[in-house]
């Protein structure tokens, strides 16, 4: 089964829609709730992060009877180093984000905390694309 | 009660029932069905807020009672409420007038809920750590403890395992009589209940195997009964019976009656809708940093219940009024009969998550069915209207791959099918008559509804 959401950047209010709404369908397919706790973390924090950072995205999650693939697709800066931005507390984020009670560099390392396989490929000036995977 | 069901104390009459949708609507967990014209709920979903008893205009829903001779059945009758009972009478009556008007209904004993509250919030200060991934949530209001049951599983741990301030005056009460001589046989614990979700969890209490009250009264029906009898002049001194209550007690069943009590970081939230959002978000862990959580099904707290009489927000300032007369808990000079007892006696055991709204056991059969649901959704209109007797397209698409419904139930599929000859009229018209029963088809200028009931 595949959910699709469209992410406007810069629209904090209708950030953890997906979230809400995936975390819906895995309640209803009788998922493990510590389970799916791990994936709506992960899938919030990579929705703010489009959110935040880049001009709009796309997140499509497949989910089967045994995993759920969630793909972040988004038009933006990019990431220079990613291996920096993993790291905890890391933070680009403009002084106005901080105010609004994101930017605080832990969602890229809580998101693989969260999930079980983890991609990111990122293309300066073009966009990023944020690919994981849980088992269920 | 077969074992393994769920109590309710909410009932439909369906003598009164016209099948409105009205209550439909209204249910946080889309538990209310229509079927054979009148409301029907699905107990596994229910979880007692009396939404739709506010809902309705044909006062067709009720709340089960004990009978009000029970009491005479125990030598030591105690009539137990919480304090918001106060807070709805009119200022004229004054406190005295209506404890003496519930002893002459044939009470020994009265005991405001609400004492001694220091017992109870020592205990939870203890299940209250600093610096905890997680927020402490509230056990008070029985709705919400239930919603987050089946609605937020993954939250049921953080439900503090403690029981609600009723049971810490009954225990109190038993204690206070055995160091007076009673016999716990001969007491007779009588809870005077706001709410159908308090009357369903003194039923079938969340966190212990049964409650220590002896009977549930409805507090409507105790209101109209006071009322016939109260005096309108001067009574006898009963401020004795109040001397453990505080103003914190007081306040206690009011929003932030007991996030007050914290110095850290806590919440108060009231009305079911408004609580859903809240937990939606804290599952999501987009909250941090709270410490405790205080969530009140109702709006403007028990002040608000169902069973109350008259405006909640006069309810709530007559009652903030009366707290201010009142010392602080920490002023109240408690006498130490059975402490240690009492609270290890608000000691629960810990809520267990009962997922409700699993499509399947197995998650390939679910997962089936969740994307047949999707496929039917594509062919509804989409409108909600609710004259399949479900709440709206989504759930009616869920209950269609639930085998509990089927496609001509939607009105708009039937006019299609006719249309393209795969139905015939007759057959359309029989289905709507078992949602919708056989007399609904006559005219009958009687009825109720559709008549701008809200202007
Ligand atoms: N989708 C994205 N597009 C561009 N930059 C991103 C994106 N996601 C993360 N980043 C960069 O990685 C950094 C770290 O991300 P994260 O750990 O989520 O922290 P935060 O969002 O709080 O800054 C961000 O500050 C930003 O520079
Ligand atoms: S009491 Fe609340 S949960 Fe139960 S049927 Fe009524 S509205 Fe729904
Ligand atoms: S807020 Fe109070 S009156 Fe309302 S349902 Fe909860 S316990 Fe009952
Ligand atoms: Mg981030």
């Amino acid at each position: 089964m595949e959910l699709v959401f469209e992410i406007e950047g810069g629209d904090f209010t209708s950030a953890g829609n997906a979230s809400s709404k995936i975390k819906k369908v895995l309640k209803q397919l009788n998922i493990d709730s510590k389970t799916i706790k791990r994936i709506v973390i992960a899938v919030y924090e990579a929705e703010v992060n489009i959110v935040a950072h880049a001009k709009k995205g796309i997140l499509k999650a497949s989910i089967g009877s045994h995993f759920i693939e969630v793909k972040l697709t988004d038009k933006g800066p990019g990431i220079e180093d990613v291996e920096k931005a993993m790291e905890a507390g890391f933070s680009t984020a403009s002084k106005q984000v901080r105010e609004m009670g994101f930017g605080a560099g832990m969602g890229l390392p809580n998101i693989k905390k969260n999930v079980d396989e983890l991609d990111i490929i990122s293309e300066m000036g073009k966009g990023t694309l944020v690919k994981f995977k849980n088992y269920f | 009660m077969e074992e393994g069901q769920k109590y309710h104390a909410i009932k439909v009459d369906e003598e009164k029932c016209f099948g409105c949708t009205h209550c439909m609507k209204a249910c946080p967990t889309e538990a209310i069905r229509i079927v054979n014209g009148v409301a029907s709920i699905r107990p596994e979903r229910c979880v007692d807020c009396g939404n739709c008893l506010r809902a309705c205009p044909a006062k067709a829903f009720y709340v089960e009672q004990d009978d009000l001779q029970n009491i005479f059945d125990y030598n030591y009758r105690i009539a137990l409420f919480p304090s918001v009972l106060i807070g709805q009478f009119p200022e004229k009556y004054s406190e005295d007038q209506i404890y003496q008007a519930i002893l002459k209904l044939g009470f020994t004993h009265i005991y405001e809920v609400e004492q001694p509250i220091r017992w109870l919030s020592e205990e939870i200060k203890k299940k209250t750590g600093r610096n905890r991934e997680h927020p402490v949530i509230s056990s008070f209001c029985p709705a919400v403890v239930r919603l987050i049951q089946s609605k937020y599983p993954s939250l049921a741990e953080n439900i503090t395992p403690l029981k609600a301030p009723h049971d810490l005056a009954a225990n109190f009460a038993i204690e206070e009589l055995k160091a007076k001589g009673a016999n716990e046989g001969e007491i007779g614990i009588f809870y005077i209940s706001p709410c159908s979700a308090k009357m369903a969890a003194v039923n079938q209490p969340l966190g212990e195997k049964k409650s220590v009250v002896n009977g549930t009264i409805n507090m409507k029906d105790l209101y109209n009964r006071i009322m016939k009898i109260i005096l309108k002049d001067k009574t006898e001194d009963f401020s004795p019976l109040r001397k453990n209550l505080s103003r914190d007690g007081i306040l206690w069943s009011l929003p932030r009656g007991e996030s007050r009590q914290f110095k850290s970081r806590a919440m108060s939230i009231d009305g079911i809708h408004n609580v859903v959002k809240f937990l939606e978000r804290l599952e999501n862990e987009e909250i941090a940093g709270l410490d405790y959580l205080e969530l009140k099904s109702c709006s403007q707290g028990c002040a608000g219940g169902i069973l109350l009489t008259g405006n909640r927000f006069l309810t709530s300032e007559r009652l903030q009024k009366r707290a201010l007369r009142y010392p602080s808990a920490s002023k109240t000079e408690v006498p130490d009969v059975g402490k240690t007892i009492v609270q290890k006696k608000l000691q629960a055991d810990k809520i267990e998550a009962k997922s409700i709204f699993v499509l399947h056991e197995d998650r390939v059969k679910a997962l089936d069915r969740m994307q047949k649901a999707g496929k039917i959704l594509c062919q509804l209109p989409g409108i909600d209207c609710g004259a399949c007797g479900a709440p709206n397209c989504h759930a009616l698409a869920e209950d269609m791959v639930q085998g509990n419904a089927k496609m001509t139930d939607c009105i708009f599929l039937q006019k299609r099918y006719i249309k393209e000859n795969k139905l015939s009229v007759e057959k359309g018209f029989k289905s709507l008559e078992k949602v919708w029963g056989q007399k609904r088809f006559d005219a009958d200028c009687n009825k109720k509804g559709g008549r701008n009931e809200g202007f």
